[in-house]
């Protein structure tokens, strides 16, 4: 299996348009990801299914993360000169990453046997209109996978065929994973006193 | 009647009983649940019928697929909220005298799916349950233990007075409403006349 | 509005399109004696031919993922076991092999053949029990059912004396198992598969060449090998079309690669060549459970330094995957340092495996369709989590 880089470089050789970034992985897991601007992601999809080296026929996972609004913190060391003397100072800034839903496909190839390649998409936002395309056209076993993560994220996949709710009854308001749902308060019984 | 006279005149031949104990004798031998199983106590449920703990000799024979032809309620599972208005009405369906076992810590309260946005917290919320059965999966034991514990409830039954079931009484409501399913929840989230269950009278 | 004679209504559907007055609409389930759970199909029929089904779940929702957020790692083992029922280690394993990944711990050898041992026997119950449904759904009503939970019954009780329970096991930690097997374990263990194979026999005398069987299950739902693999199904369904990926062998995870055994693949992808494919992986996972109680070396089962309680993986994210009964089962977790995951996510064979539902079922009969979804081998409680 050709190494994350190798990869972005047959898809930026395919697809020319096609905006390719390779979001690192932490951690002893080491799965990086190739994160895929959203106007090109399903030529690429289709590059990644159809090229003869790759064969990435089979798509294991389709998932949805939900990334909101968060604060980061950044040191950095910075040289300072304070009374004439040249000292190096840590500087912690601030920023606001804005938020947004990310879709993340696993893909694997049955025919070659390798795998994974990860595909990350991500929505401007996280509004009511956050929209992406929809991969179900390339891999069919997208579709439930992507109904679902309509279904509790709220993401608008574009293209697929039968976008409604999977799991929750159709009337339903809400997008229960994200990490700002609160749910209705149940109601508690009340313990009956002790006589 | 005097016991040891019951008991001396039937090894004569002679066999006493009350028209209460032959109808009670009659309907709890031959309980039939409804086969309606949701989740994980289903197989515990299924087991329980199979050939190691037979709950065929108990009477419960057949399950029967369509609730009119059944007596008995196994709600064993978690009960969502989206399956919850499903429930209630197959209950309405069912045909008086009819019982409800809850089997499992789902359904009695919600289980460790408790905090869920989709799960009801024990289906006691919208039908009247008559015997409880704990555990996660209650073992196919418990759920013999929980049929017998039924078949006494309903041998103590009497047929007049104030105790007599539901079915051979004109006022209580044999129906219940239908829950159904708003916005953010089911609608109403419960129903008040059945939970909470009424300030101990001990 | 008063009726004049031979008026013709329009009738109109549920979205006020106008309805065919020859198709009927039919929604099968949520209680219904087959439907393995409770899982609704709405089937459009002409007569009885199908010509539409859209399957409807979420019945039995309830919100693992959501739970699994709030609950720490090992927390949610427990809750694992009640995502596919039937196959609790297999669900246990998986997740254990998923956190490993993300935190990079070794688990020692004795609890490799540990694992691999329940894993096998867990998947023999599962197409045992999957046979007698199967059965049970085309109108042998109880008796394959009663041979096959007859035998689970004994492979059940080996699962209590291990783990305490018999479903809901509990039984992976991260790093190893539980506890390690109790004094005359591994002989039962050894009885039950020894005496499995005349079990298998004397089953599939009475059920292989059994005419009903062939005349209901050849031909019928047949799935195309480039359908399948688009569709991403996987497991058995996957390997009854020609397939060839089995991810003990793929993925070489665990001690697999120690064992000898066959992939069994189907020449046509219809319902027969299922079932037949997961009674011939029974015989191959009697082999490779025979090999392993044989082979068992002595040795820890829980790495000394695994830390159980206070356990924070670094912050990353991992995809594990194992080849569970029904398929492919695996957990994607993304951990940010504290104790409890970002994202926590079950990748669900039997939720997949419906996605071609429709296809296999078109053109054919009602009675058909019920054949069909036993032959896919779904759990709710998998397909809703």
């Amino acid at each position: 299996m050709e190494s994350l880089e190798q990869i972005k470089l047959w898809i930026e050789g395919a697809v020319p348009d096609a905006r390719i970034e390779i979001v690192a992985n932490p951690g002893p897991a080491a799965q990086h990801s190739l994160l895929v601007g959203l106007d090109q992601a399903v030529p690429v999809a289709r590059f990644l299914l159809e090229d003869s080296r790759l064969r990435l026929d089979y798509a294991s996972n389709v998932t949805g993360v939900d990334w909101p609004e968060t604060m980061l913190k950044e040191k950095r060391k910075v040289k300072q000169t304070i009374d004439g003397v040249e000292r190096e100072i840590e500087e912690t800034s601030e920023h606001v990453r804005p938020g947004y839903l990310e879709v993340v496909y696993h893909l694997y190839s049955m025919a070659l046997k390798q795998g994974p390649v990860i595909l990350r998409l991500r929505t401007r936002d996280r509004t009511a209109s956050a929209r992406v395309p929809s991969l179900t056209p390339v891999w069919r076993g997208a579709e439930f996978q992507e109904r679902e993560v309509f279904d509790l994220f709220g993401v608008l996949f574009d293209g697929h065929p039968d976008l409604r709710r999977i799991l929750m009854w159709d009337g339903f308001r809400d997008f229960p994973m994200r990490k700002d749902y609160t749910p209705t308060p149940e109601v508690e019984p009340v313990p009956a006193p002790i006589p | 009647m005097d016991e040891r006279l019951r008991t001396e005149l039937s090894r004569q031949g002679v066999f006493v009983t009350t028209l209460g104990e032959l109808y009670n004798w009659g309907r709890k031998n031959s309980i039939w649940p409804l086969g309606f199983g949701l989740a994980c106590c289903a197989i515990e449920m299924i087991a329980a019928s199979m050939a190691r703990w037979d709950l065929a000799r108990f009477g419960a024979e057949v399950f029967r697929p369509s609730p009119r032809q059944a007596d008995l309620m196994i709600v064993a599972g978690t009960v969502t909220k989206k399956m919850a208005p499903q429930v209630v009405r197959l209950y309405n369906q069912m045909p008086e005298p009819k019982y409800v076992i809850a089997m499992g810590a789902c359904a009695i309260s919600g289980g460790p799916f408790r905090d869920g946005y989709n799960v009801l917290q024990g289906i006691d919320r919208y039908l009247p349950v008559d015997v409880h059965i704990p555990g996660c999966p209650p073992r196919p034991e418990a759920l013999l233990h929980g049929f017998m514990t039924l078949q006494k409830l309903i041998e103590e039954q009497e047929l007049t007075g104030a105790r007599r079931p539901r079915h051979l009484a004109d006022g209580p409501p044999s129906e219940f409403p239908i829950p159904e399913h708003g916005e953010h929840g089911l609608v109403p989230s419960h129903n008040p006349e059945l939970w909470p269950p009424a300030k101990s009278s001990a | 509005m008063s009726l004049q004679p031979f008026q013709v209504i329009p009738r109109l559907g549920s979205e006020g399109e106008p309805l065919d007055g020859e198709q009927l609409e039919i929604s099968m389930g949520p209680q219904h004696p087959s439907t393995h759970g409770v899982f609704r199909m709405d089937l459009v029929l002409d007569g009885e031919r199908v010509i539409r089904l859209k399957p409807v779940f979420g019945y039995l929702h309830r919100n693992h993922e959501k739970i699994g957020e709030n609950m720490t790692y090992l927390g949610s083992m427990p809750y694992t076991d009640r995502l596919d029922y039937f196959c609790s280690l297999t669900n246990n394993w998986a997740y254990a092999l998923a956190v490993e990944k993300l935190a990079g711990i070794q688990v020692p050898e004795r609890a490799e053949y540990l694992r691999v041992i329940t894993a096998e026997l867990t998947r023999l119950q599962n197409h045992l029990s999957l046979a007698g449904f199967l059965l049970q759904d085309m109108g042998a009503s109880g008796t394959p059912l009663m041979y096959a939970f007859r035998q689970r019954e004994k492979i059940l009780d080996l699962f209590e004396s291990l783990t305490g329970a018999r479903m809901m096991c509990n039984y992976m930690r991260f790093g190893g198992c539980r506890c390690d097997v109790p004094d005359g374990w591994l002989d039962q263990a050894r009885l039950v598969v020894e005496e499995f194979p005349r079990f298998l026999d004397e089953f599939q005398a009475l059920l292989d060449e059994n005419e009903i069987l062939m005349s209901r299950t050849q031909g019928v739902g047949v799935l195309s090998s480039a359908l399948a693999v688009n569709a991403g199904v996987t497991g058995p369904m996957l390997r009854a079309s020609g397939v060839n990926y089995d991810l003990r062998k793929v993925d070489h995870y665990g001690i697999y690669d120690r064992f000898s055994f066959q992939v069994p693949l189907g020449d046509h992808g219809d319902v027969y060549d299922r079932y037949m494919v997961r009674v011939l992986e029974m015989r191959e996972s009697l082999k490779i459970l025979e090999s392993a109680l044989r082979t068992l070396p002595p040795g820890p089962v829980l790495d000394p330094k695994t830390k159980l309680r206070g356990f924070r993986p670094k912050p990353g994210e991992a995809y594990g995957r194992i080849e569970a009964p029904k398929g492919e089962l695996g957990f994607y977790l993304i951990s940010d340092g504290s104790p409890n995951p970002y994202r926590y996510r079950v990748r669900p064979p039997s939720f997949i495996n419906l996605t071609i539902l429709e296809d296999l079922c078109l053109g054919h009969q009602v009675a058909d369709v019920v054949v069909i979804l036993g032959s896919v081998d779904i759990v709710l409680g998998e397909v809703d989590r």
